[in-house]
């Protein structure tokens, strides 16, 4: 009976200590005519049997363990050290619940607050929660917040359309219930165009950084003209760029969050990911989700306990802001992990790594005929470049090489059509990239 | 201030690094000076270092893997390794979510078998992946109900109504679905009130009745015997019906919601079906509906593209229905939930799923009739997965259910989650799963007598409890007022 482990005899001393004949008479109160209905699902397997058809299952995908990949767009093959894995794997942690018990739950707690105050230093904000569902929801998330500090008088929020399409479109689910106009994102404005829309009635304008272009705008102005309103600035920052440039902080920014998926996260077919949310502390009462704060125990011992729970959905219930219970707390510890190990030090050389190999890629293909990369802006380990041919076309023809290639921008943006958004990370070696060069410039 | 274990950013030391990283073998670019940092305020912790600072701290967890963990709704039954290996297969966790159709074959057919095995345990027409967590696939849930109103012309329906007895995430998710909450009350069998579900569906606001959130079995683990009566009279209004399915523990192939007539439910996959915790998630909360709401689902769902080509394979590709409310997240779902859920069907097989809700069930009827001599059982009949026992004597004023649950821990237990529902005094609310062995069960039993016996006798023992957990009780006013949320130096800060 697979993970069950009764045995006939402990069974029937069970039954009769509640004083019944069979198991299924405690099923008395479900109405006879649809009790215990036959399924339709395929035989029973051993944990051999198991084992080998997830192997069978999982071959038959086009994975970066077989393939050199250069896609990103919002979910990236990074380098994943050792030690995160087998932190991740001890029982002690992934099979613990919610610490809604602080005083057996010290190990998540510390560990979450230790991920919130790493997360503070890389975003250079004062506070963060202990995760949301991934960086779309915690962007729908940063919605409802700005909505709340701005007290519902204001019913405009700004979207660069150099964020990620799928997190717009998740921002538009998530609040089509609210009166609120959600613009920016239907042009191709740069974040002076945004700018111009700002006004009284404006309660966020975020954009991305780097932007779903891999590239870094001009926002040195930004968060003044964003304050002069009265609205937030909220940025969707991608963590590992976060390692070399400026913090979105130090930016301005009033809210930054974004995918935490690339700090030890692997990709897993988009799930499961890690939404980071960080804030200045003057807003941190009105965020949703779980957070860690420290205090001390009956004895004066320094401890950690969620905190401000007042605001959370089983207590507040249908005045709170947001429903979210389960967050993504596992992945929160792989950040940890990921962000202890790599430290001050290995955090910037990783991002050095990235940015010296997407460069290396840029210029090599920009070189090749009928191939020419977007470099009007910084970018960081993504770069968008115009082919000679349909994306799909030139996809398919790497893929017969090894190679995973690029982004196919043409599907979210009409004037953006054969052009790739090319993601290199320090994965990639320099015998991949070349590969990746050749087999383009046998495509122009 | 001392604590159990020093924070990351108090040991190591500077230049120290946990990881070792490759020189570039390309040609280094020029940096952009201007642009970047100057400081990167990170810990500097060697890679052993690190190991033993996690694993101090994982020490300090109560987990499934350590003990007995009766947390009642939410079902915290073994996660099977296996799953875990296959999660961590090459094909999966390196799988790039933008992949092309064609080359994630083999996770696209599992997910298509996936949908249509929950589809098959629920009785629902149609399932979506997608939502990352319960909360989220309520949240998808009611949702498709407001846009089926709206495509009916019925957009003045915005009433949801939600038992008293109802987990805190069902009003919550009315609210941001930007729709309004009716509770109801429990009579005193802990059924829903029929008188007052009747006046609110057949008064005045009839016409404003959306639609109505349950949880079956209830969250005081009872069936509801009159949930058909429940079912009409909502539908009657016009309203539809959303079942909560956090106790599907108590209904695998026992009964199907939607041949009760349910038109929409959400699965807890991180509960029902095995895939961890995580110590707070990740979840996983996939959605099933009847026919009514099919083309509302989140997307994107998985289909059959193509039929059988001459190898006898489908073609599997992603489709958005017709009326979607769109997408919830980014990507398809947490496919690691997915996977880890679909080993778990597997394993069961089509005669093995239903001893899962059996003995479940077995487990919980047997510590209720073994506690209910000791503990005040406020609703004395059969119980499903879980059921709710009163955490006070009368003899003994001043012990609470909170005292109880914090002694447990000192007789190596997780307690039961206390002061839910609602509706139950001093509520303990008892879940062993149906993976859970008899020997700790009675073990179990002990220790609840035995603590019944010290709140007599010595109720000190429970009132400063715990004694032997890492750390006493906590201070949660000071962590309020005090507010230190961040160990991490500050950064110079700009514009503020």
């Amino acid at each position: 009976m697979s993970y069950i482990p009764h045995t006939p005899f402990e069974t029937e001393q069970m039954l009769a200590e509640i004083g019944v004949g069979s198991i299924d008479d405690l099923f008395d109160a479900v109405p006879a005519a649809y009790r215990f209905p036959r399924l339709e699902l395929p035989p029973p397997m051993s944990e051999m049997e198991v084992a080998s058809a997830m192997l069978a299952i999982s071959e038959a995908n086009d994975h970066a363990g077989d393939y050199a990949i250069f896609r990103g767009a919002g979910a990236y093959h990074h380098f994943i050290p050792s030690v995160v894995n087998h932190i991740l794997l001890r029982g002690e942690f992934y099979t613990a619940y919610t610490p809604y018990q602080p005083e057996v739950s010290q190990g998540t707690l510390q560990a979450t607050y230790e991920y919130q105050s790493m997360m503070c230093a890389l975003t250079g904000m004062d506070a963060a929660n202990a995760s949301h569902y991934d960086g779309a929801t915690s962007l729908a998330e940063a919605v409802t917040v700005a909505l709340e500090i701005t007290r519902h008088k204001r019913r405009k929020i700004i979207l660069s359309h150099a964020i990620h399409p799928q997190y717009r479109e998740v921002v538009r689910t998530y609040h089509q219930g609210r009166d609120i106009r959600i613009i920016g994102d239907r042009g191709r404005g740069d974040v002076i165009d945004l700018v111009e829309m700002l006004d009284e009635n404006t309660a966020m304008l975020a954009i991305q950084y780097p932007n779903f272009f891999g590239q870094i705008d001009n926002i040195a102005a930004l968060a003044d003209a964003v304050h002069e309103v009265g609205a937030l600035l909220v940025i969707v920052a991608n963590p590992m760029a976060l390692s070399l440039f400026r913090s979105p902080g130090e930016l301005g920014a009033d809210i930054v969050v974004g995918e935490g998926q690339p700090m030890g996260v692997p990709l897993s077919y988009g799930g499961p990911y890690l939404g980071y949310f960080a804030i200045r502390q003057k807003y941190v009462r009105k965020i949703a989700g779980r957070i860690i704060g420290e205090t001390l125990d009956a004895d004066g011992k320094r401890a950690f306990v969620m905190t401000l729970r007042p605001r959370e959905q089983d207590i507040k219930r249908e005045r709170a802001t947001s429903n979210i219970c389960t967050n993504q707390g596992l992945m929160a510890l792989s950040a940890s992990v990921y962000m202890a190990l790599m430290g001050k030090n290995g955090l910037r050389r990783v991002g050095e790594l990235n940015y010296h190999k997407a460069h290396y890629a840029a210029d090599r293909i920009n070189q090749l005929g009928g191939y020419a990369v977007d470099a009007s802006k910084t970018f960081f380990n993504e770069f968008v470049v115009s082919c000679p041919r349909p994306v799909a076309e030139i996809n398919q023809a790497l893929l017969l090489q090894g190679i995973i290639g690029g982004y196919d921008l043409g599907q979210n943006y009409f004037h953006l059509e054969d052009h790739m958004l090319v993601c290199v990370t320090e994965t990639n070696s320099k015998d991949e990239i070349d590969r990746l060069v050749e087999v383009l410039g046998g495509l122009s | 201030m001392d604590g159990l274990q020093p924070l990351i950013y108090d040991i190591g030391a500077p230049g120290r690094i946990g990881v070792n990283l490759p020189e570039p073998d390309v040609p280094e670019a020029e940096l952009p000076t201007e642009l970047l940092r100057d400081d990167l305020p990170l810990p500097e912790v060697g890679e052993l270092q690190v190991v033993r600072h996690f694993v101090k701290l994982s020490q300090l967890n109560f987990s499934i893997d350590k003990g007995f963990y009766p947390l009642g709704s939410c079902t915290m039954k073994y996660n099977p390794k296996v799953n875990e290996d296959a999660a961590r297969l090459p094909g999966f966790a390196q799988l790039h979510p933008l992949i092309e159709e064609a080359g994630a074959q083999g996770a696209l057919h599992l997910m298509y078998q996936l949908q249509r095995w929950l589809g098959e345990i629920s009785g629902f027409e149609a399932v979506s992946l997608t939502p990352a967590a319960g909360a989220q696939g309520e949240f998808a849930g009611i949702l498709m109900i407001r846009n089926y109103h709206l495509d009916r012309g019925e957009g003045q329906r915005d009433i949801i109504l939600v038992p008293n007895s109802a987990h805190g995430t069902n009003p919550a998710t009315v609210t941001m679905a930007g729709m309004r909450v009716r509770e109801l009350p429990s009579n005193d069998q802990g059924n829903v009130d029929l008188d007052s579900l009747r006046a609110a569906c057949q008064g005045e606001l009839r016409d404003q009745i959306a639609g109505m959130m349950i949880t079956v079995p209830s969250t005081l683990g009872l069936f509801e015997s009159t949930i058909h009566d429940v079912i009409d009279i909502v539908h009657e209004a016009g309203g539809l019906m959303y079942m909560d399915g956090a106790n599907m523990n108590a209904l695998m192939a026992v009964v199907k919601p939607g041949e009760l007539d349910f038109d929409v439910m959400h699965y807890n996959l991180h509960k029902t079906f095995s895939t961890p915790h995580g110590g707070g998630g990740p979840g996983s909360g996939a959605v099933g509906v009847n026919d009514k709401l099919k083309d509302y689902l989140p997307g994107p769902v998985v289909d059959i593209i193509e039929g059988e080509d001459d190898s006898g394979a489908p073609l599997y590709g992603y489709v958005m229905p017709e009326k979607s409310i769109g997408r919830i997240k980014a990507f398809q779902g947490n496919f690691g939930m997915h996977l880890r859920a679909f080993a778990y069907i597997r394993v069961y097989g089509d005669t093995g799923i239903r001893d899962v809700t059996r003995y479940a069930v077995l487990n919980a009827n047997y510590l209720r009739a073994k506690l209910m001599k000791t503990y005040k059982l406020p609703y004395p009949r059969y119980c499903g997965h879980e059921f709710v026992l009163e955490g006070h004597f009368d003899d003994v004023e001043e012990v609470h259910a909170l005292d109880i649950s914090k002694r447990l821990m000192d007789y190596g237990f997780h307690p039961p989650t206390n002061y839910f529902p609602l509706i139950v005094p001093e509520a303990l609310l008892i879940e062993p799963t149906e993976t859970e062995v008899k020997e700790d069960l009675d073990a179990f039993v002990e220790a609840m007598e035995s603590i019944a016996e010290e709140a007599r006798t010595q109720p000190e023992l429970l009132l400063n409890a715990p004694h032997t957990a890492p750390v006493r009780r906590l201070d949660e006013v000071r962590a309020v007022k005090e507010l230190i949320l961040c160990c991490a130096p500050a950064l110079p800060a700009a514009g503020d």
